[in-house]
């Protein structure tokens, strides 16, 4: 059945809150002290010269008021609830169960720093999932510690750093290498942690040669830093063969599962020979994304590694669970605490939900869809598959490009992302940089769409390339249904004009504009 | 590929016949075919073991809150922990909007399709930017922590020096964090951590340490307002005075639910300025409250250094109308990768949400209140507790929501006092006496808004039992 959406998002010019209220009004009561408490302390506690003069400048308003602006701007908010075909963050159902486990008080009121006798019921499910991730990847020891995949990778810098030095050889190890299409994370990181990078070219075939990475790689080597298979949905088959001469030339090998949904199951991170890996939990194990964070990249590394690792960590002896902060060789931390806990246990319940079956059944599901959806994209003229001489099933996503459409038609990839939204569907991931083809955009299926829902997306990329033809203008000056029209980029990089406040706006444009006399 | 016996509630293609429609479309005979890409010696050789699964909804909530409640939380038990994460009120309807889904399942979109979490995102760093009398505030980074060594860094750019002096009084946690992002002594790119003594009898910023030693190398001073064992630095200006005429750079870490009542840190000489979110309406969730802003002045020498997302209020193609954007995209590394300012990931921004909500509903009057409060309270916890024989309050009279405790003269250690107090239904201050502070025995209390002058009773009235 054909079915395209017709789609009106809520347009409720809703003002800045800061333009909200009136003096006086009131949204949050606190009680005065007690009398007893004035009595004993008196008033005008805080010393004269930190004691705060001037009023801030915050909006006064309603209970009511606040609640209701903020699910006007809630219903403003696509947030998935179209089909939401994201590549590279595999979008998954967020289980409501495990939502509303983690906002209980026994999770939500708890503090990291209790004694662990109070604290045995969460750290039993910190455990029980770094035995979980443990199978799924033949590494020995989990931390969670880090709040999303790039302070996984960075963890994994770190972790670099304390082996190096450990061995006083943290001033000659002084490379990373990896690939050019690696998630820009990857090198971003290591070179924040003082690494130099080395960024392999690309093959015709899609990944670095072998060779390459033979020239790359020596005694300078600290660390490689791979995923695989990558956005294109190219899996490196040399890649056992890059663990081993990562590990000749003595290099740390860190294995970036950001792309585990088509495999998960099938490899095993400690098999292929990595020492490290890390996993999304906000990604493949079905915790929320929440617009980019609270997140949790999941970081594992093998006994070997394990002492370097971040402190605190989780440890079971008998039936009683630890946090384990006294580990002398510890790389030190890279964030507060012990990690985004809810997101932890959100993505144990998902493993829980989903067992052994389900997961491998997932990635069948992932990467049959994501190839359904191949097919019945190359039936579309005007785009163009990456990789086009790779005769072969791609993995979980493939990276596609509008090229030969904007050519024709000068509408880019970027005016169709804005266009999609105005049916009620998510705007696509176009791509990291660098951008390796023409206007590119990654679609992934994942487990959690329908092959109705696959059809319907892929129905609107159809009609929107149509219109490209038909109507370019149209699509252009997308969207056409949404809560606002197309934002004007100009000031974002303009000094004189940006504003990241309310306060700055005033001052640079409102303030400009009262001198000028506009109204 | 073994077909479910039931279809799964999360996956619509176990449905029967599903997989194998679509390996009809595409020609493929099995699912194995497809993954012809990956040679068959790379496929895992140990079976996958997982305990067993939950398939229902009633076992999964049944195994999560049947372990959960194995915890005992600050609701059942009367908690005075604080150092980084508080127990502060959260208004219901901060709840109802953080939970709301478009909002929790939300990924990016565009900035029109996502307009409304823009918006919300833009309306949390305009209403921090008040309490702070600051231009820009940025996103937040993970942590406090986080927030704070990226500061750092941004200063270590803006002066081309590598060393940052910081209090021998700072909470090791966060400290440990900054060392990291100031990287190992073989680093070339190295940032040189160098402790600031702490007059020990106000518990502030020794002045005279500061001056022997800010010189041209110094990158950032930085120091927190209230400090981490809960004293405010009165003198706040001066340090930032005498940062600047070195050169350097002033940050500032304060406590943005102290903001109604103590003085915004613009207006004190702060250059850049970080804290947590977790106190603007997010749950303590065992440490998974934690989330740090960045904020400062709106100059370019600043702006062109921050590592994250900067939102930007812009005009739209409708006259009159107004959208919501990224400034500065290109300097962050998803723009630039390794040539990137520093780098950044996915973050905390479900707390930037919960922050605007929060701060807008307590507006100007909430923020005075509640910080009157609590600073009210605080003072009156210290006085109750320091009338116990065996108590010292260390630095009385100085504090916002935390004050040190010191239990030397009790003969009990912190540990000892705090196992007493937890089987009598009390978490006690924070143990800060393994920390590299010659404190002794001393705890660090922290008393907010959710504490009544009833609550403080209690925790006088058992302590003094369990000390006597």
């Amino acid at each position: 059945m054909t079915r395209i959406p017709e789609f009106r998002a809520a347009k409720w010019n809703e003002p800045v809150v800061m333009e909200m209220g009136r003096p006086g009004a009131r949204g949050q009561l606190f009680p005065a002290p007690e009398g007893e408490v004035t009595e004993t302390v008196g008033a005008d506690l805080i010393p004269g010269s930190m004691a705060r003069k001037d009023r801030p400048e915050l909006p006064e308003i309603t209970e009511f008021e606040a609640q209701r602006h903020y699910l006007h701007l809630s219903q403003m908010t696509l947030g998935m609830m179209g089909i939401s075909l994201f590549g590279t963050c595999t979008m998954k159902y967020n289980s409501k169960t495990t939502e509303y486990a983690t906002l209980r008080p026994e999770l939500a009121e708890v503090h990291p720093y209790q004694h662990p006798d109070t604290l045995q019921g969460v750290l039993e499910i910190v455990h029980d999932f770094d035995l979980i991730l443990r199978n799924l990847s033949g590494m020995d020891q989990f931390i969670f510690q880090a709040g999303g995949g790039a302070d996984a990778a960075y963890t994994m810098t770190a972790v670099a750093r304390a082996y190096w030095d450990d061995r006083g050889m943290l001033d000659q190890r002084t490379e990373m290498v990896t690939s050019v299409q690696a998630h820009p994370c990857n090198p971003a990181t290591a070179a924040a942690a003082g690494f130099k990078v080395v960024n392999l070219p690309l093959e015709e075939n899609g990944y670095p040669s072998l060779e390459a990475l033979k020239a790359a790689v020596s005694e300078k080597t600290a660390l490689i830093m791979l995923n695989n298979p990558d956005d294109m949905g190219i899996y490196n088959p040399e890649i056992k063969e890059w663990v081993k001469v990562a590990k000749e030339a003595g290099a740390l090998c860190f294995y970036d599962h950001a792309n585990f949904n088509g495999v998960m199951g099938k490899l095993s991170a400690g098999e292929l020979g990595f020492d490290a890996c890390m996993f999304m939990l906000h990604k493949t194990f079905g915790a929320p994304k929440a617009g980019g964070g609270p997140a949790v990249g999941a970081y594992g590394c093998t006994d070997e590694l394990a002492p370097y690792l971040p402190c605190p960590v989780i440890t079971k002896n008998g039936d009683r669970y630890d946090i384990d902060e006294d580990r002398p060789k510890s790389a030190g931390k890279v964030r507060e605490y012990w990690g985004n806990v809810p997101q932890v246990v959100k993505a144990y319940g998902w493993a829980r939900a989903m067992g052994a079956e389900g997961i491998q059944l997932a990635s069948d599901i992932s990467v049959v869809a994501n190839n359904y959806m191949d097919k019945k994209l190359a039936e579309i003229p005007g785009l163009e598959i990456s990789n086009p001489s790779i005769n072969a099933y791609r993995m979980e996503m493939t990276r596609w490009s509008l090229g030969p459409l904007t050519e024709e038609t000068g509408v880019s990839t970027v005016d169709f992302a804005n266009r999609m939204a105005d049916y009620g569907i998510d705007p696509y991931w176009m791509s990291h940089e660098p951008w390796i083809v023409a206007e590119p955009f990654t679609p992934e299926a994942g487990e959690l769409w329908s092959k109705e829902d696959i059809d319907t997306w892929i129905n609107v990329i159809r009609q929107i390339a149509e219109d490209a033809r038909t109507n370019p203008e149209m699509v252009k000056t997308a969207p056409h249904n949404q809560a606002i029209a197309q934002v004007k980029g100009d000031v974002f990089e303009d000094p004189s004009k940006w504003a990241m406040t309310w306060r700055a706006y005033q001052r640079k444009i409102v303030g400009e504009d009262q001198e000028k006399g506009v109204a | 590929m073994t077909q479910p016996s039931r279809a799964h509630p999360w996956m619509a293609s176990s449905a029967p016949g599903s997989i194998k429609a679509m390996l009809d479309e595409i020609g493929a005979a099995s699912v194995e075919e497809v993954f012809e890409q990956i040679p068959k010696d790379h496929f895992r050789t140990t079976p996958l073991e997982l305990p067993p699964t939950l398939s229902s909804e009633i076992e999964l909530k049944r195994d999560l809150v049947g372990k959960l409640r194995k915890n005992g939380d600050c609701e059942a038990n009367l908690s005075f922990l604080g150092a980084g994460v508080w127990q502060h009120h959260v208004p219901a309807v901060v709840d109802e909007i953080v939970g709301r889904t478009e909002f929790l399942t939300n990924v990016w979109g565009s900035y029109q399709s996502d307009h409304g979490r823009n918006q919300a995102w833009f309306e949390f760093s305009s209403q921090l930017g008040a309490l702070l009398n600051l231009d820009v505030v940025q996103l937040p980074v993970y942590s406090w922590g986080c927030a704070t060594g990226h500061a750092i860094r941004m200063a270590q750019r803006i002066t081309g020096r590598s060393k940052v002096i910081v209090s021998q009084l700072s909470d090791p946690e966060r400290l440990s964090v900054i060392r990291t992002y100031c990287q190992p002594t073989a680093m070339e790119s190295h940032i040189e951590v160098v402790m600031l003594a702490v007059d020990p009898t106000t518990g502030r910023i020794d002045l005279n340490d500061l001056k022997s030693k800010l010189g041209n190398d110094v990158a950032a001073v930085y120091f927190e307002n209230p400090a981490y064992l809960g004293t405010i630095e009165t003198e706040a200006a001066e340090i930032a005075r005498l940062t600047r005429a070195a050169g350097a750079e002033t940050i500032v870490g304060v406590d943005p639910i102290s903001l109604g009542v103590m003085t915004a840190p613009g207006d004190y000489g702060a250059d850049i300025v970080t804290g947590p979110v977790q106190p603007l309406g997010v749950h303590m969730q065992c440490g998974g409250g934690a989330g740090g802003f960045i904020a400062s002045r709106d100059e370019e020498k600043y702006v062109l250094e921050y590592n994250g997302f900067l939102v930007s209020i812009a005009e739209t193609q409708e006259e009159g109308q107004l959208g919501f954007g990224l400034a500065c995209p290109h300097q962050n590394s998803y723009g630039s990768r390794e040539h990137g300012k520093d780098w950044t990931g996915n973050s905390t921004y479900l707390w930037a949400i919960a922050g605007a909500v929060y701060m807008s509903l307590l507006g100007p009057d909430g923020f005075r209140e509640v910080g009157n409060l609590i600073v009210s309270r605080a003072r009156y916890a210290a006085k109750c507790l320091s009338e116990i024989p065996g108590v010292k309050i260390v630095w009385p009279d100085s504090s916002f929501k935390e004050f040190l405790v010191n239990f030397d003269e009790s003969g009990k250690t912190v540990a000892e006092v705090n196992d007493l107090l937890r089987a009598r239904g009390i978490f006690g201050g924070k143990d800060v006496s393994g920390e590299d502070n010659a404190l002794g025995q001393s705890a660090l209390y922290c008393v907010t808004e959710v504490h009544t002058a009833s609550d403080i009773r209690i925790l006088t009235k058992t302590l003094k039992e369990v000390l006597s």
